[in-house]
């Protein structure tokens, strides 16, 4: 193990009196990425697991690989279909200057010129991410004495995910500022934190800078090009007229439409679920419990019907695979962190989040998509829920013990 | 009496400030700080109104029924602020457009009747004046340094006085459309009090838990 023996080796500069001890959160962050910590516990309780937060938050960054892959791939697809009704003279830009410069093109029947165009997007938004919000991560362990937690990892990605292709890079370093800061630094780091720092990252952007994160140009990145998303045709003209811009059901599921990077394909966040689900990371009584709240109110909608509002009549397979429903319910939803930790008080969380999804969708004129939101307001309640769930319980036992 | 009178004009600047120590009247400092120039009228109105309810409050302190003595504070308190309200809206109209009811809500700004029932009542006028006009200027502090950020990043000027140039104006910057909304302004209230108290050691309060470390043997 002449691997183990380098980190032995360079191990005693790092620990207390050393030379390097300052660095000693950088130090264990490298060293645990390839080996299990070698902590015990010293007092009682003595519980014993080889899943530790390295390893679930390895486990999410792995489940969101196609969701990844789709980003990059329908990003790319998007802008080389905008960039075909454009002159070959009139093509200007970095990125075309390098896809042209290696011979690959911006063919959209390409797949492979869809895929680089793609990652020429996702790419700088991903590593701004990584880069501002880890420096922040850094700074608050370093001055704690904490250890750098990989749950920023996740966060990142997650952000990255949901921005739109056009995302300026300052908005996305700010933004991710923000979410590791406010969102999570604050309360004293992971696992303190009540909100999802991501989302939180991620709405705050959408509030300061709304011309950037909403509307219809913004997500094929091609000047003068506008393409609204599903889930804004149908809030203005209704789910039906959807085919008559060439958009079926299996395209939203499949995700070949305009939206945020990674949140179009419902299918890439269903692997991303199952990889979940049978790793056990997520928990799924908060699965059940967003569908169960999702498919029940939009049905009652359904029921009661309206002639003014088309958002009425969308079922619930169309509220599943628009917007960012799919994306939200597996990644967001299921973060431990910040959703309920008792069991009933799980399947409360997520039929809170799915009926306020519905409610914000349909309801509320001024916002098309309110997954971000939903989410945000289940994590606020989820303290509240378990706080009644084990009063419940108490009331419960002291009853039958009498 | 134990603190000078320059104590008790300087003290709730920083040290003992109504709204990053007390926490009071964080309503008003949520609503009217989207603009130095609105913010700063606000100021100048809860430093009248707090400084002269409480002189008026400490002259009649003697013959005040302790029964019925926050009736008899408010009906002050509510002249005063109806009095600031009038000037307000002779002397600067536009203004007291945007400030609408927050004037009137000065009423129940709890600056306002936290310094009448905790000082004026127990304290000489001039002391309760001098007082009052600490508390208002704290109080006023806080509400143009949330003012001077709110507007200068959110709307790029500052006094109406343009310093960034705004993008939809021909300019470079792009406005922070959050920083207009109210919320914002608790953000930064939050990040203020954290500030200070990274400063001020003393204002840290003491925890009501204690949390455990791996380290516990």
């Amino acid at each position: 193990m002449a691997f183990r023996n380098f980190f032995n080796s360079i191990e005693p500069h790092f620990e207390k009196g050393g030379k390097y001890e300052k660095y000693y959160p950088v130090y264990e962050m490298v060293e645990s990425i390839f080996y299990t910590s070698s902590a015990v516990t010293k007092v009682a309780p003595h519980a014993r697991s080889f899943v530790d937060m390295k390893r679930i938050m390895t486990y999410v960054v792995i489940s969101t690989i196609p969701c990844v892959f789709w980003a990059l791939y329908n990003t790319g697809l998007q802008t080389n279909m905008g960039l075909s009704n454009i002159a070959s003279s009139d093509l200007e830009g970095w990125r075309i200057f390098i896809l042209q410069a290696i011979g690959i093109g911006i063919n959209p029947n390409n797949f492979f010129a869809n895929i680089a165009h793609g990652f020429l997007y996702f790419m700088p938004i991903y590593l701004v991410t990584l880069l501002a919000g880890g420096l922040w991560e850094v700074l608050f362990a370093t001055v704690r004495g904490h250890e750098v937690n990989e749950g920023f990892l996740v966060s990142s990605m997650l952000f990255a995910l949901t921005l739109p292709a056009s995302a300026p890079l300052w908005q996305v370093a700010l933004g991710i500022s923000f979410g590791v800061v406010i969102g999570k630094e604050v309360f004293g780091g992971t696992g303190k934190n009540f909100l999802n720092p991501a989302l939180t990252g991620r709405a705050f952007l959408y509030f300061a800078y709304p011309a950037n994160m909403s509307g219809d140009a913004i997500w094929t990145p091609v000047d003068g090009f506008s393409g609204a998303t599903s889930l804004g045709i149908s809030a203005s003209e209704g789910f039906e007229t959807l085919k008559n811009y060439g958009i079926t059901w299996s395209d939203a599921f499949l995700g070949t439409i305009q939206g945020s990077l990674g949140e179009t394909s419902t299918l890439a966040c269903l692997i991303g679920l199952c990889f979940l689900l049978i790793t056990k990371i997520a928990n799924y009584r908060m699965i059940v419990g967003c569908l169960i709240g999702m498919i029940g109110f939009s049905s009652l909608l359904n029921f009661i019907g309206s002639d003014t509002n088309p958002m009425f009549s969308m079922p619930w397979y169309w509220h599943l695979v628009v917007g960012s429903y799919a994306f939200g319910l597996v990644f967001m939803v299921t973060e431990p962190v910040s959703a309920s930790h008792t069991n009933l008080g799980r399947y409360i969380y997520g039929a809170l989040i799915g009926f306020m999804v519905v409610m914000i969708r349909v309801l509320n004129p001024a916002f098309p998509e309110g997954m971000m939101l939903a989410i945000l307001f289940g994590n606020i309640f989820a303290p509240l829920i378990d706080h009644f769930v084990v009063m419940a319980n108490i009331k419960r036992r002291a009853k039958s013990s009498v | 009496m134990s603190q000078t009178r320059k104590q008790l004009l300087i003290d709730p600047l920083v040290d003992n400030n109504p709204i990053t120590l007390q926490v009071l009247g964080i309503c008003s400092a949520l609503a009217v700080t989207s603009s130095l120039n609105v913010a700063f009228v606000m100021s100048l109105a809860v430093i009248a109104v707090t400084a002269f309810s409480s002189f008026f409050i400490s002259m009649l302190r003697n013959y005040i029924p302790s029964s019925i003595r926050i009736i008899v504070q408010m009906v002050i308190i509510a002249s005063l602020v109806i009095l600031v309200d009038q000037i307000i809206k002779a002397y600067a109209y536009e203004i007291s457009k945007t400030l609408s009811v927050f004037v009137g809500l000065i009423i129940t700004n709890c600056i306002v009747m936290g310094r009448a029932e905790a000082f004026a009542m127990k304290n000489t006028p001039i002391d309760s004046f001098v007082d009052g006009v600490g508390n208002g200027l704290g109080y006023g502090l806080l509400l143009m340094c949330v003012g001077f950020f709110r507007e200068l990043f959110g709307a790029g000027s500052l006094f109406g006085i343009m310093i960034l140039n705004p993008v939809n104006n021909g300019g470079w910057y792009v406005p922070n459309g959050l920083l207009l909304l109210p919320p914002s302004a608790f953000f930064i209230i939050g990040l203020l009090i954290w500030g200070i108290r990274t400063w001020k050691k003393s204002q840290v309060e003491v925890r009501e838990y204690k949390i455990q470390t791996l380290e516990v043997h």
